[in-house]
């Protein structure tokens, strides 16, 4: 009898399964093939004779990748930990390799591939990462809310870090930005993360004002220093460096309030570069305009919300951390990208999770998200 | 120790806080970037998308008083081409090459410039544009363009002018009334992309252009030619540098005709040396050009010269009838006053002589008049003395500048009044040691005679838009009255003695009642015996509808103005005063209605 009641209430038991983010995911991933058929028709006619090009590889990976996610998010999170070392040493294989045998395009050595195949190790080094710093800061315990433990974690993700910026900044930005996430929330210590806080809000707000004195006092400044010039006045750099954060302004200026219709877009004809890719942003408030944009930010915003409740719902520390390092990932690359097309940082190439073309990116994101979604599985829902 | 604590929780809601306040940020920068620099930055997109083009603004046309179109507008194409909108690059070639009768490698060169538009060749005909329209070869555009066409050649060159390559006018009344011709160009506005192909699908922004004014001038075309024929004939047969006419309404000032012969082709205003019909003409240009070269602009302004206004020379004679007129209204003289004139008189120390050399003895004023006697007039001019002869010279308008409606218009040289003493008062008093242009002369005989009405000079009548709706009516005030209607009356009836009896007989036609004055003025220097030759003369005598008046420079053999000058008037109005409407008194002439051209 107890045991029936038992076997009762283990058949009881419903798992939860957030399928409010699942139709937020197929909704950007499919807003996104719209955007990049709109931005990259004119180019992808011009470069292959087919209008569609762009949007078609996409939509094919990102179909690959939806697969995968629900693949994944049926498999129990805790399967996942065991690859956490191995992940975390393959990361370095293959930033090695890259250094090494890396395909080099438009000036940065950034892919591995063989053959038509060609993938951007880095997106697989950010899955990595959440994975295995999840993992280690669960097998710590308390040693997180010391220094010593901090100070391991930094000793896990800076040297990988620091081995990704070196051909793609951003990328190395984004990846030492999602251990810093992480560790800001497992560790009980406020007061690194709140000077590192104050500090990062310094830099913000003296780099451009040094940088202009360095470059009065010496004009010959590096490529990434220059970047800050440009991005104080990047009219006074029209032609040159200040080109494609002009034109994505003149796209942003001239979308107003209601944008110019969907396919509208004038600066996507040849004027603003790479249109598809890291600037799609500035194409959506040309076409559909400040009510477009706002939309398009508030469901990123929903989706950062939706990681949250999953976090704080997980049933364990390893799953609230994994869906925590997500949540970063996600947040930091959608407000960077956005302040970086609205010209309110200095231009780093960052792409816009979803919508930006890019078929590495679109496959590991689904794979994170297949991760969420095996956590949220992972909630039990009481009566 | 594996478990997910508050702490936790509460750390992960600050993330999702502190992301939503970045968030917020960016918004707030967005919504300053696309409403409050939406108008900045759409502008300059605009102006990186925009490729302009201009249509030409037709200018307004120039129409006689017979309502003959005298300067007009003839469509002419631009062909350009757009590389990168050229799908055959062959056939393009091919094709301009036949229809323009280029060759195909000059073609092939513009053809594969990379820019963003090349132009092939300018000024082609409609025909050939339409026929290059009609193949729809893509990347050629054709553009129509406006060019100033003169249906009449080289008629009123001097007055109507003649316009540049932007179509502005250059002189004359080009460029008088350049404001009310010259219309207003248009824009075409087209998007393009990066490499400035045009957008199919995007709204052209057009601005039509708007047409100039069409003006309406007094100049009639059929007796402009027809001076201009007689004019011709005289220049040739007396070997004369130039000859000038003026035909004019003495009672309002609205020019009929004005001629400067040799006169140069408008369609070709930039060779020199035109219409030479007399040797000396000939022999004059070319020594000019071997001075400064074939065409230099120096010669060109030359040849452009309207001597009517442009030119002062001293009136001679013909400046006799002023000061008659002030010595009369003043009443220093009357018509039966008695002079007597040995052949010459003397002004302090100076012996100035009369054109006859034995003098004409006794004689009235009227007589004096009529025998155009020096020492007469030179006695009338003593009377009034400096003082009352300048105030007159002030009082006729003969200071300043008439007020035509022609550019340039030169003004009197005249001695200052402190400056003058008897001699040279007795010399102004019969045209001499002074200079005013034929249209300062013309003006003020026309106001003697009208009745003591100054009159302005002009040709502009009003201004219609392209279907003839009125814009603008030009008025010509009044001007003073600067004579008495009696004096103006003995000044028409001395006049007509000249004509009918005295120096100007020549002049006299039969059945109608002709006034004129003869000059012959030298040239200075003197010792080089050069002369032009004048007639001014009006009809009819008693009520004065038209006034001619005609220099001859430098005519060869017989040079006297009443022998040479005279008879043109003559020839002219027995041509014109039909045409005119004013008819003959005498019933039995029937004058032939002829009209040359």
């Amino acid at each position: 009898m107890a045991e029936q009641q038992e076997k009762k209430k283990k058949k009881k038991v419903r798992r939860f399964y957030d399928y409010s983010l699942v139709f937020t995911i197929i909704f950007l991933t499919a807003f996104g093939l719209v955007m990049i058929y709109s931005s990259s028709s004119y180019s992808a006619q011009l470069a292959y004779g087919d209008a569609g090009y762009f949007m078609k590889r996409q939509g094919m990976i990102a179909l690959a990748g939806l697969v995968g996610m629900f693949i994944v998010s049926k498999i129990n999170y805790h399967f996942f930990a065991r690859f956490a070392r191995l992940s975390y040493i393959v990361s370095y294989i293959l930033m090695g390799l890259v250094m090494t045998v890396g395909i080099e395009r438009n000036g940065q050595k950034r892919w591995l591939g063989i053959g038509d195949l060609s993938f951007q190790p880095t997106e697989f080094v950010k899955v990595a990462l959440i994975l295995y710093l999840a993992f280690t800061i669960v097998k710590m315990g308390r040693m997180i809310n010391e220094g010593k433990g901090l100070g391991a974690i930094a000793l896990r993700a800076l040297p990988i870090g620091g081995m990704v910026a070196i051909n793609n900044l951003s990328s190395g930005i984004i990846i030492v930005g999602i251990a810093f996430v992480m560790a800001f929330v497992a560790s009980k210590k406020k007061m690194p993360f709140i000077l590192c806080a104050v500090a990062g809000i310094v830099v913000y707000f003296a780099a451009g004002p040094l940088v202009e004195f360095i470059y009065s006092q010496n004009p010959d400044i590096g490529y990434r220093l220059s970047r800050i010039l440009v991005w104080r006045n990047p009219e006074a750099f029209a032609t040159g460096s200040g080109y494609q954060v002009l034109q994505g302004l003149y796209a942003i200026g001239s979308g107003g309030l209601w944008g110019k219709g969907l396919g509208e877009s004038i600066q996507k004809l040849g004027f603003l570069p790479e249109a598809q890719n890291d600037m799609v942003f500035s194409i959506i408030c040309e076409e559909l305009g400040l009510f477009g944009a706002v939309s398009v930010i508030l469901i990123f915003l929903f989706m950062i919300y939706r990681f949250m409740v999953i976090a704080n719902n997980a049933p364990d520390l390893f799953g609230s951390m994994l869906v925590v390092g997500v949540m970063g990932h996600i947040a930091i690359q959608v407000i960077l990208n956005i302040a970086v097309v609205t010209n309110t940082i200095p231009n780093t190439g960052i792409t816009l999770p979803f919508i930006s073309y890019g078929g590495t990116s679109v496959l590991f994101l689904m794979v994170e998200m297949g991760m969420v979604l095996s956590v949220s599985n992972q909630i039990k829902l009481e009566k | 120790m594996n478990s997910n604590q508050t702490r936790h929780r509460e750390k992960i809601a600050l993330l999702f806080v502190l992301s939503a306040l970045m968030v917020a940020v960016l918004l707030g920068r967005l919504f300053f970037l696309m409403i409050f620099r939406s108008e900045h930055y759409s502008q300059l997109a605009e102006e990186l998308h925009q490729r302009e083009r201009t249509i030409k603004a037709a200018r307004g046309r120039i129409i006689d008083a017979t309502g003959t179109v005298i300067a007009d507008n003839r469509t002419v194409c631009t062909i350009s081409v757009i590389h990168n909108q050229i799908t055959d690059p062959d056939r393009v070639v091919e094709t301009l090459s036949r229809i323009l009768e280029m060759p195909e490698e000059d073609i092939r060169k513009k053809v594969e410039k990379y820019s963003s538009r090349e132009i092939v060749k300018t000024n082609v005909d409609k025909e050939i544009g339409d026929a290059i329209r009609e193949e729809g070869l893509d990347g050629v555009k054709v553009d129509e363009d406006y060019k100033r066409y003169y249906p009449f050649g080289s008629l009123a060159s001097k007055v109507l002018g003649f316009t540049g390559g932007d179509n502005q006018g250059i002189i004359g009344l080009e460029v008088k009334y350049e404001e009310y011709l010259k219309g207003q160009n248009g824009l075409i506005l087209t998007m393009t992309d990066a490499k400035g192909v045009e957008l199919e699908n995007e709204a052209e922004d057009r601005i039509e252009p708007i047409a100039g004014n069409d003006l309406y001038i007094s100049l009639d075309r059929n007796i402009q030619e027809y001076c201009q024929q007689a004019a011709y004939q005289v220049m040739e047969k007396k070997n004369a540098k130039s000859v000038s006419v003026i035909v004019m309404n003495p009672q309002n000032g609205e020019i009929m005709a004005m001629v400067n012969v040799p006169e140069f082709d408008l369609n070709d205003p930039f060779t020199y040396g035109q219409n030479l019909i007399s040797e000396s003409a000939r022999q004059e240009a070319a020594q000019n050009q071997a001075e400064k070269g074939e065409n230099s602009q120096d010669l060109l302004n030359q040849m452009w010269r309207n001597s009517c206004i442009n030119d002062t020379y001293e009136p001679g004679s013909t400046f006799k009838i002023i000061t008659a007129a002030a010595g009369l209204e003043e009443g220093v003289v009357t018509l039966e006053d008695h002079f007597s004139c040995p052949g010459f008189c003397i002004v302090e120390d100076r012996k100035i002589r009369c054109h006859k050399t034995g003098g004409h003895g006794t004689e009235t004023f009227l007589q004096g008049m009529m025998n155009s006697c020096n020492p007469v007039l030179i006695d009338v001019g003593q009377r009034l003395g400096v003082e009352r002869y300048y105030s007159y010279f002030e009082q006729f308008g003969l200071k300043d500048k008439t007020g035509i409606d022609l550019p340039g218009e030169a003004g009197t040289i005249m001695h200052k009044k402190e400056n003058m003493g008897p001699v040279e008062l007795a010399t102004v008093s019969f045209g001499q040691s002074f200079q005013i242009t034929p249209i300062q002369l013309i003006t003020t005989v026309s106001s003697i005679i009208n009745g003591g009405i100054r009159v302005t000079p002009h040709f502009a009548v009003r201004t219609a838009d392209a279907s003839g709706e009125n814009i603008h009516t030009f008025s010509y005030p009044e001007g003073e009255r600067i004579l008495s209607e009696e004096t103006s009356g003995t000044m028409r009836y001395i006049l007509e003695q000249v004509v009918a009896e005295g120096s100007g007989k020549k002049a006299a036609l039969a059945g109608y009642r002709i006034g004129g004055k003869t000059a012959t003025s030298e040239k200075l220097p003197r010792s080089l015996k050069k002369y032009i030759s004048s007639f001014v003369g009006f009809a009819p005598a008693d009520d004065p509808q038209v006034i001619a008046l005609i220099t001859i420079d430098e005519p060869e053999g017989i040079y006297y103005g009443g022998t040479i000058a005279a008879p043109v008037v003559a020839d002219i109005f027995k041509n014109i005063l039909p045409y005119l409407g004013i008819n003959s008194a005498e019933e039995e002439t029937t004058v032939a209605f002829r009209i040359y051209g």
